[in-house]
């Protein structure tokens, strides 16, 4: 463990926040949730929850008016697995954190459901796409895994246009879910999601989050717990390149006793304007004793113009849990990493490559579906082609 | 048969208060079958030369030459250097998280050979290498000097050494840190490598106790970024019992 990281063993000690994070005014499960849009202003960036994200950009989906189109839905899955539109509120595991998330759930009127049933092994996993066409759109999906059922739900965010969308997950006692949402639209695209789960008792979820694509991309995960013995390993993997804003929130909420939760979000930045942001709070309740969570967030900066903010933020109300740390680092790419495997022979490029790929390697290791981790690691190979590109082109620029 | 020639080197680092001189004039021919000690006090200027010769971006040449067999060093990429044959073993080893030793390993001699190594043999004698140097097999998952102990990371760059096989090998303060089984397991390999007899071995040192088990033909004495003396293994005697005194009472004179 680096020096970097800061462990909170049990109790309410005092920690730093590091430069540039203030601890918020107001504690995390204060903040207003609501299902009707009039509930929440139009953001100006000078929000807590806004104060990172470029609002300016966001005006299309702030507005609280039907969507020019309806994105296309395309999902299947094994036998067993049921797919079937349902009324907006007919789980409301999730309620609307923002303006955004309120607007989508209103206007994306119905939601489709898949349901895993009871007790199923699905041994292929289940696919929905959700296309924007190049309008402004909703979506709402809600993925229910029914009591002891194991299950891959993966959720590709394709497209061109604007997306607002909540995704609400219910995981069954003692079932498994893995979620995977894939955000790689074209580079014009937004999208705004809130994701809700809520994690049984003796259940275990893997969400993950992959955002690769897209202008804007910016997801708010918040999980709860319906018992005890829950365990949520959230997972998530981002790489903006020049122009690209990917921002990712988290809330895990522990009320219940003896429940886990491990937070792992990795990105690499490379180009001129990439953003990236990443918010973790992590309650936990005078209830929830026994509780056991770490949050983790790393940034591997690869080019100068590239900026990454990191806030993990621990409430803590009760001194008898097992254990709560968090950790957070932001690095720029190390030259001597790349001096040493030069030193032995293997070529600039290669030895970039397989420094940032070792560095997404054990996060990727843990995503447990081969499908995502090769898709992954072919985009970040483009991807640092690009960049590569990039900085030749720059050297370039400053011999002259 | 392989030549390094360093030919009147000068080398300087940037500091806040500008470039600063380190090397001033280095000349020393290192040929296939020879081992050479260099030795020196403590910023003397021992690890510029090496890093200089492996093309590390902190070190300006200021002027000078090193060719090797008549190809200009300078000139060539850092990798491009590993290539035509030429290996540092790091005084401080670097960590790169996330690459096993082992996907390291093959990168390595993938691109030193310019085609993959045979998977049956390549296996045999990365395991072969490894146990030479007191290492268990299972270092090759384990990723590049992460968690590895000081003499863990010397062992690890003998092990390099040994699979790469280069033509001249610089090996800088190898020795240090390491306690007296280790450094008898590194020097072995080192030994090993120098038999092949088409070797040459720069090795760096600011101790002579690695001289009683890697055997030097030519001692060089380095003191304020030149060589000061130079001779044979009856010098290394002499600084074991007198230490540097002599040599920086001189160049305080100069």
């Amino acid at each position: 463990m680096s020096a970097a990281e800061t462990l909170v063993a049990t109790g309410n000690r005092a920690h730093s926040h590091g430069p540039g994070s203030p601890v918020p005014l107001q504690a995390r499960s204060e903040r207003p949730t609501s299902y009707d849009v009039a509930d929440f202003a139009v953001p100006n960036g000078r929000e807590e929850e806004w104060r990172f994200t470029p609002v300016k950009q966001l005006k299309a989906l702030f507005d609280d008016a039907a969507g020019t189109e309806t994105p296309k839905i395309d999902a299947s899955g094994p036998e067993g697995v049921v797919f079937e539109t349902v009324a907006a509120d007919s789980v409301k595991v999730g309620k609307p954190q923002d303006r955004s998330a309120a607007i989508a759930w209103t206007h994306a009127g119905e939601a489709l459901a898949v349901r895993i049933p009871v007790e199923a092994e699905l041994t292929e996993p289940v696919h929905v796409n959700v296309a924007s066409l190049g309008g402004r759109g909703f979506s709402h999906l809600i993925v229910e895994a029914g009591r002891h059922s194991r299950a891959i739900v993966i959720i590709d965010h394709t497209g061109a246009g604007e997306l607002g969308s909540n995704v609400e997950v219910v995981v069954g006692d003692g079932a498994e879910l893995r979620v995977v949402s894939i955000q790689q639209g074209d580079h014009e695209s937004i999208h705004l999601a809130q994701h809700d789960a809520l994690v049984g008792r003796d259940a275990k979820l893997h969400h993950v989050v992959v955002t690769l694509g897209g202008k804007i991309v910016r997801i708010g995960t918040n999980v709860r717990y319906a018992g005890p013995g829950g365990d949520a390993e959230l997972l998530g993997v981002y790489f903006a390149e020049g122009g690209q804003h990917h921002e990712n929130r988290l809330f895990v909420d522990h009320e219940a006793v003896h429940c886990k939760s491990n937070v792992i979000y990795k990105g690499a930045l490379a180009g001129d304007h990439a953003r990236s942001v990443w918010i973790g709070d992590v309650l936990i309740r005078a209830a929830a004793e026994g509780t056991n969570t770490f949050e983790l967030n790393r940034n591997l900066v690869l080019t100068d113009g590239a900026r990454a903010d990191s806030v993990p933020n621990l409430e803590i109300e009760t001194g008898e849990i097992e254990g709560a740390g968090h950790a957070s680092a932001t690095g720029r790419f190390d030259d001597e990493q790349l001096f040493y495997l030069q030193a032995r022979g293997i070529p600039e490029d290669a030895a970039r490559r397989l420094v940032v790929s070792g560095f997404f390697n054990d996060i990727i290791g843990k995503i447990g579906v081969p499908e995502v981790a090769e898709h992954l690691h072919d985009v970040i190979e483009e991807k640092l082609a690009r960049a590569a590109e990039l900085s030749a082109s720059a050297k370039a620029v400053v011999g002259q | 048969m392989a030549t390094l020639e360093i030919r009147d080197l000068h080398v300087s680092v940037d500091t806040e208060n500008g470039p600063k001189q380190i090397l001033r004039g280095v000349n020393l021919t290192i040929a296939a079958g020879q081992t050479h000690a260099i030795m020196g006090p403590n910023g003397s200027g021992k690890s510029t030369l090496a890093y200089s010769i492996a093309g590390h971006p902190k070190y300006n040449i200021t002027s000078g030459t090193v060719t090797l067999d008549g190809e200009d060093v300078l000139d060539m990429k850092v990798d491009e250097r590993a290539r035509a044959g030429l290996f540092l073993a790091m005084q401080y080893p670097v960590e790169v998280p996330g690459v096993s030793v082992a996907n390291f390993l093959r990168t390595a001699k993938t691109a030193i050979d310019g085609e993959a190594p045979k998977l049956r043999t390549w296996v045999k004698d990365v395991n072969k290498a490894l146990s030479d140097l007191d290492m268990d097999p299972t270092f090759g998952q384990r990723n590049v000097n992460e968690g590895f102990s000081g003499g863990e990371k010397k062992r690890h760059e003998i092990v390099q050494l040994e699979l790469l096989n280069p033509k001249i090998a610089i090996l800088d303060e190898t020795d240090s840190g390491l306690d007296i089984d280790a450094l008898k397991i590194v020097s072995e390999g080192v030994n090993r490598f120098a038999s092949q007899g088409d070797k040459g071995v720069l090795l760096i040192t600011h101790y002579t106790r690695i001289l009683r088990y890697i055997k030097p033909d030519f001692v060089h004495v380095f003191v304020d970024g030149r060589v000061a003396e130079e001779g044979g293994p009856e010098l290394a005697e002499e600084l074991e019992a007198n230490g540097y005194e002599r040599f920086l009472k001189a160049s305080t004179k100069a």
